[in-house]
């Protein structure tokens, strides 16, 4: 069940590294396709008519959003399966892709706000979709906080897997309150009034930063899981000391 | 164990009774949360100006961020008295079931919100000139939105007064948690009260559809909250 | 016929930490059984075991023939636990509070006052709040609430600590009652004179484990 874990060093010096063949072959595929993906965006693709030259930060805002809410979606998939079966492996997948999500919602925040400095004026709007990623923003740092408490693992899980899933419940009516919130303003929206005519190298582009946006998620999501589970092997270990000291203290 | 007898509803009265003779005993809701209640009344009357209506207007905003910070404060302290003197541990062996120990936290904690409510309902009447209409939106929306803070409050509240960081944790957790709660509750307020024009049904079936997402939630994941936290 | 109590390796955390690290043990229907040892020995951890309340991890344990590995849950209405903490709420009075937990377990509630009779709590205290009882009025009032349920096991952590010895001979004849009524007592205690004069055995903990144990049946003529 833990394909994703990292496999002990063969010359018996415990693991030395979370990397393994399939992960070097992701993270060079990541490294290629970012480089690609940075030539079509600054180099090869032409500003748009109407937006400009800040049409180029659609290729980093959205396929980091989009990502996010898929790595969401895959941190609640994680805490119900944790609910059900007590899996270490989803707990900690879940784990990787909640910090993860709040890594990419970063981005695509900050991203989302100098659009709004160059389009608008003003780094931050109450448009609907910024006001929607902050309180998302502030759901997942939520759940970081819940994680980051020292607890028993079973006791870590729960918690953090309720919160998680109680987030993603969220996600549908944090959108839809707030579109209907902002749509009262008559205010413009970031990308959704927008929908440039885009074809062409520009479609090819996006499509493309999605792929690289993508594997970069994935290389990410492996390494952090198996940091994580290294952290609980170490833990185990430490606990297997302290049970041998009692033990020989009941003896003694 | 007869608790298979009696109803979940039959146990949540019984939880929910205990907190109400509890909180009506020991006046500390009473004495601490009515009163800071006042204070945030005063205090935005302070920081906005009263005479040229802005403070009317944002009437709407400023009774639902109030509720919101008072609702923090009540579920702080409901789950706060379930964890003196072991009593968690003679809840989990008393043979309750969970589900009826969560609705009968939301019963006790409607009510105290609705007694906030009442009492920054009054104060918007009298300092802040507001003139109610709309009662059948007002009530609506109140019925909704507090069934939704208390239910959202009942599931993070024993979440977060398991933590050793509970005090600061729990207003990180609800506050997000009741961001929507808190814009569809203004919105519906602003049409009832006609400072904007709209449908304001929407906005209350909204909150209606939050406070039951929140109690399936908590009748689904309260068994594991007691257990592992 | 099965033990009440059936333990064989059972290992239990708290957290991180291996409280119980191989628990042997075997208690019959009607042993009132004394578990000694020095502090942090798994005293307190092995109680709340007994009680269904911290998971047992590996190992064998069944209490009054329920599996505590498999669903510790299923034992907890028949057990009665006193621990360190009264188990009851400060702001309420005893009286209001015995209602609730009667209530709570499904037993009758007009026999509370009686209870109260049996473990001494004063009938005048009725509705003091609990905060405002002496230490010792508050673990009669716990214990109170203990005798209500009328519990097939007795687990009562360190019973005789800040009661007086009029309130230890009570305590010690209601826990002896129990056991003749064929109630199961198992108990902790530090005072070893004390306890070992309302014990049938005693077993003593080290380091989470049963190092030996001891019978006084010589003592229960």
């Amino acid at each position: 069940m833990t394909d994703l874990a990292v496999e002990p060093d063969p010359a018996g010096r415990g693991v030395t590294s979370t990397a393994s063949r399939g992960t070097r072959i992701l993270g060079a595929a990541t490294i290629v396709s970012m480089a690609v993906l940075l030539l079509y965006a600054f180099g090869i693709t032409s500003p748009d008519a109407q937006l400009g030259e800040s049409i180029r930060i659609m290729y980093v805002h959205v396929p980091t959003i989009s990502l996010t809410y898929l790595l969401m979606v895959l941190n609640a998939a994680c805490g119900v399966f944790y609910l059900r079966r007590r899996s270490e492996f989803a707990d900690l997948l879940g784990h990787a892709a909640g910090e993860l999500a709040v890594l990419f919602l970063g981005f695509s925040i900050v991203s989302g706000a100098l659009w709004g400095r160059i389009t608008w004026g003003a780094y931050w709007v109450w448009d609907a979709r910024l006001t929607t990623t902050a309180v998302l923003f502030l759901l997942y740092v939520g759940y970081l906080a819940v994680r980051a408490v020292q607890a028993e693992p079973q006791v870590r899980g729960t918690r953090s897997a309720i919160v998680g899933i109680a987030a993603a419940l969220l996600i549908p009516i944090v959108h839809k309150s707030v579109d209907w919130w902002s749509s009262l303003h008559q205010q413009r929206t970031l990308f959704g009034t927008l929908d440039p005519e885009i074809g062409g190298t520009q479609l090819f582009t996006l499509l493309f930063s999605f792929v690289a946006f993508g594997f970069l998620a994935a290389w990410l999501l492996v390494h952090r899981f198996r940091v994580a589970w290294l952290a609980e092997r170490m833990a185990e270990r430490e606990l297997e000391f302290a049970i041998a000291e009692r033990r020989s203290e009941a003896q003694s | 164990m007869s608790s298979s007898v009696r109803g979940i509803g039959g146990e949540a009265l019984l939880i929910a009774g205990k907190d109400l003779r509890l909180e009506a005993r020991s006046r500390v809701a009473a004495n601490h949360v009515l009163p800071f209640v006042l204070a945030v009344v005063l205090l935005f009357g302070f920081a906005l100006d009263p005479d040229s209506g802005i403070l009317r207007r944002a009437t709407p905003g400023l009774f639902w961020v109030t509720v919101l910070f008072a609702a923090v404060l009540l579920v702080q302290r409901n789950f706060a008295i379930e964890r003196q003197n072991g009593v968690s541990d003679a809840l989990r062996l008393s043979g309750l079931r969970p589900a009826g120990i969560f609705l009968g936290k939301v019963l006790s904690l409607v009510v105290q919100l609705l007694v906030v409510e009442l009492l920054m309902a009054g104060c918007a009447v009298v300092f802040y000139d507001v003139r109610l209409r709309g009662p059948l939106l007002l009530l609506a929306t109140t019925a909704t939105a507090t069934l939704a803070i208390a239910s959202a409050g009942a599931v993070y509240g024993p979440l977060a007064s398991g933590l050793q960081v509970r005090d600061t944790a729990l207003p990180l957790l609800l506050v997000p948690v009741l961001a929507p709660v808190l814009l569809c509750a203004t919105r519906a307020f602003q049409i009832a009260l006609g400072e904007i024009a709209g449908g304001g049904w929407p906005w209350a079936g909204m909150l209606g559809i939050v406070a039951a997402l929140y109690l399936t939630l908590g009748v689904v994941v309260w068994g594991p909250l007691m257990e592992e936290t | 016929m099965e033990p009440v109590v059936h333990f064989r390796s059972a290992v239990a955390l708290l957290g991180r930490f291996p409280a119980l690290t191989g628990v042997n043990l075997d208690v019959g229907a009607g042993e009132i059984v004394l578990v000694t040892g020095p502090n942090g020995a798994g005293k307190t951890t092995l109680l709340r075991c007994c009680a269904g309340l911290l998971r047992v991890t590996a190992g064998t344990a069944r209490v009054l023939g329920v599996d505590l590995v498999a669903d510790r849950v299923a034992v907890r209405p028949m057990v009665g636990l006193l621990g360190h903490d009264s188990g009851l709420y400060d702001e309420l009075s005893v009286i209001d509070n015995l209602r609730f937990w009667a209530r709570a377990v499904g037993a009758p509630t007009d026999d509370i006052d009686a209870v109260m009779d049996r473990v001494g709590v004063a009938s005048r205290l009725a509705d003091v709040a609990v905060s405002r009882l002496s230490t010792g009025q508050r673990r009669r009032a716990g214990l109170a609430a203990l005798v209500i349920r009328r519990p097939s096991l007795w687990l009562l952590d360190e019973p005789h600590a800040g009661l007086d010895q009029r309130a230890r001979d009570e305590l010690d004849a209601l826990a002896r009652s129990a056991a003749r009524q064929g109630a199961t007592v198992l108990f902790s205690s530090h005072e070893l004179d004390r306890a070992e004069a309302l014990a049938t055995r005693s077993v003593h903990l080290v380091g989470g484990a049963v190092v030996c144990a001891e019978s006084h049946a010589e003592q229960v003529s």
